[in-house]
């Protein structure tokens, strides 16, 4: 069943066009993970379902209902800003009933409701005090809790943890993922932070400039990227790209100055080559083996090593290949020189290709 | 040899820079206090000495006659009862005025950060462009105005212009103010189910004190040294205390009495330091427990 759905949603501030008919359907229950570069129209989205921006055009259904039109208080979501934006002038009690006196809810149930939230993220020693007495993660758990009580069917975060610290950001995060658990109701949470997104979603939406560019399960969207962007954007460090000229026929392959790479177990999108298209193809640090492994490749090649980054558990490697810069990664244990020779490889199956003009995927 | 610095700096209790700075403090401190110094000691003499003319010595015949003259029973104009009357009027004209313009000005200031319609920008310039009109251009406008609402002449009338005039600078402040606290807490409260006037009375006055203090400092000092708009709209019951004052100061008849000229001015300029002295500290208080971070 679809939680939300968004049907040629546009949204322009003036001239400025943000968000272009843009179309997203979300599952009940599902986990969705808006991700793209700053300035990418991710808060505008989520504020035009939240109902605090007026659409210039297109609907927004939320559990079947047209809400188009309708007060953020009356579309059944509750919201977590990035700075928390908590009530300061109320305690941590007042801040979480606030929603519920407005909507008339009884007494008791709010009572009943604020102490089932506050069990639930652990602030019950916190209800009495105002939100200037509480530390960053605290009150970020208590903005959770705001939406919390309200007790509705979607959840919208809005980069809720990039004003923590990374230790604090990471135990928020399983928080986030626990709660999502144990509540499973609809969650679209925003972030420009790779790691929150490919840990926490069940589907990842990457945006840019008000567009869906894949929308897709982590896995997906990591191993299947449709374009170079997303290709890109997704990885840490980024993926390699590197210029070539396909060739079609019996093997299909693709040139790299002198470098001739077998493609035959690559799996092309429309099941064959292009002969003589130009392409790049992308091979992620993390895909490329070392030594011995190497060898059993489809493709190895013999490089230089030329800068080390140790990053403990594993460790960067720069290097040249085909007259190009190329990086990846291998085991952190393993000893490595700057100028030693290595032999490396990689399995086109992991591989990506990309059309040089259009930037899609082959 | 040279000391190994260590520890807290040493200061230089006298260094020149200092010696300037301090003296130049001194001389305009003198030159800002001599005058309220003579205020104060012709005040406190009686006829007699005052005509002996050493206007900086204290007096020798301490007397407090001239302050009870000033308030009780020195002639302004037809009537001879002193400044009080004055004060009764200025303090009734006052608390409505500074009460209803702050009151208008806040919302008009929320509703303009925060609520942002098609040409609310324009509206703003044409507010602020408002304050730069020299006050005499609109003075037959406005007694035309009132007089068509039947409010000329009456506490209502110079009410209402104390509360128009207020109007661009109070709002301008509250605008500025509002503008400055995160948008994220107004969306909150929104998704929170509160309206127009929820946000406003429930959250935002709430963590606004500060601005509040200020906006009735530069009431409260402007309305009460307001000479221009009591004389013209008050009518003559209503005068306001700087009126009234100004009728004693510049009587005609009889012998000019200096002392209770002092004493009288110096009565009407209390008001206007007692909130400079008590709401200094409420001021700092305000910002301090403000805590507008959260
Ligand atoms: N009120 C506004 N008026 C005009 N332009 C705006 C307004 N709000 C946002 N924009 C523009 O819309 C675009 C998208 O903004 P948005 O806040 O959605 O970005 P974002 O993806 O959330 O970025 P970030 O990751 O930095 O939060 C930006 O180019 C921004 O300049
Ligand atoms: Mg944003």
């Amino acid at each position: 069943m679809k939680s939300i759905e968004i049907k040629d949603l546009s949204l322009k501030f003036g001239d400025l066009t943000v968000l272009e008919s843009l179309n997203l359907d979300i599952i009940d229950g599902e986990f969705l993970v808006l991700l793209g570069a700053s300035g990418c129209g991710k808060s505008t989205l989520l504020n035009c379902i939240a109902g605090l921006l007026d659409v210039s055009d297109g609907q927004i259904h939320i559990k079947g209902n047209n809400v188009t039109w309708k007060e953020p208080k009356d579309r059944g979501i509750g919201m977590v800003f990035q700075s928390y934006a908590l009530y300061p002038q109320m305690s941590v009690e007042g801040n979480l009933s606030f929603g519920l006196k407005n909507s008339g809810v009884p007494k008791a149930e709010i009572a009943e409701r604020v102490a089932r939230a506050s069990e639930i993220l652990q602030i019950e020693p916190l209800l009495k005090r105002k939100p200037a007495q509480l530390s960053g993660g605290q009150r970020q758990r208590v903005a959770i809790g705001r939406a919390l009580v309200r007790e509705v069917d979607v959840f919208l975060f809005d980069e809720p943890l990039s004003n923590l610290d990374a230790k604090l950001r990471a135990e928020l995060r399983v928080e986030i993922k626990r709660l999502h658990q144990k509540l499973e109701n609809t969650m679209i949470y925003v972030t420009h932070d790779q790691i929150e997104a490919l840990t926490l979603a069940d589907r990842i939406a990457i945006m840019r400039d008000g567009k869906v560019q894949q929308l897709d399960t982590p896995h997906g969207i990591y191993n299947n990227p449709v374009n170079k962007y997303v290709a890109g954007f997704i990885g840490s460090p980024g993926m390699n790209f590197m210029p070539g000229k396909l060739n079609g026929g019996g093997t299909p392959q693709i040139a790299i100055k002198d470098l001739n790479v077998d493609l035959s177990r690559y799996p092309f999108a429309n099941g064959a080559s292009v002969d003589g298209a130009d392409a790049w193809l992308g091979v992620r640090p993390e895909h490329v083996s070392v030594g011995r492994d190497a060898a059993e490749k489809a493709f190895s090649h013999e490089v230089e090593v030329e800068v080390v980054e140790p990053m403990g558990s594993d460790t960067l490697v720069w290097t040249t290949l085909a007259e190009q810069e190329f990086r990846f990664r291998m085991d952190g244990q393993k000893d490595v020189e700057v100028g030693e020779k290595l032999n490396i490889g990689f399995d086109p199956i992991s591989a990506s290709l990309f059309d040089m003009q259009s930037e899609d995927r082959l | 040899m040279a000391i190994e610095p260590t520890g807290p700096r040493p200061r230089r209790n006298f260094d020149p820079t200092r010696i300037m700075i301090y003296s130049v403090l001194a001389v305009a401190a003198v030159y800002y206090l001599l005058p309220l110094w003579v205020m104060v000691m012709t005040s406190l003499k009686g006829m007699p000495e005052v005509r002996l003319g050493n206007i900086f010595a204290p007096p020798v015949e301490l007397t407090f006659e001239p302050w009870a003259k000033a308030w009780d029973s020195a002639c302004t104009g037809l009537y001879c009862e002193g400044l009080k009357v004055g004060f009764g009027n200025s303090v009734k004209i006052l608390i409505p005025s500074v009460i209803i313009s702050i009151a208008i000005a806040s919302v008009n200031g929320y509703a303009l950060s925060f609520w942002r319609f098609k040409g609310s920008e324009v509206f703003f310039t044409i507010l602020i462009f408002g304050s730069f009109i020299p006050y005499q251009v609109m003075l037959y406008p406005l007694v035309i105005i009132t007089r068509e609402l039947g409010i000329f002449g009456s506490l209502a009338g110079v009410i209402f212009i104390h509360t128009i005039f207020g109007m661009p600078i109070l709002t301008l402040l509250f605008r500025n103010y509002f503008a400055s606290l995160p948008e994220e807490l107004f969306k909150a409260a929104r998704v929170d189910g509160a309206g127009f006037w929820g946000i406003f009375l429930k959250i935002l006055v709430p963590m606004s004190p500060p601005i509040f203090v200020v906006a009735i400092i530069l009431q409260v000092t402007g309305i009460w040294n307001d000479f221009l708009f009591g004389v013209i709209f008050a009518g003559t019951k209503n005068f306001p205390m700087t009126v009234q004052l100004n009728n004693i100061v510049n009587a005609t008849q009889g012998v000019k009495e200096y002392n209770v000229n002092m004493a009288a001015t110096i009565l009407t300029g209390a008001v206007p330091l007692l909130i400079y002295f008590v709401s200094g500290k409420l001021f700092v208080r305000g910002i301090a427990a403000g805590a507008v971070k959260g």
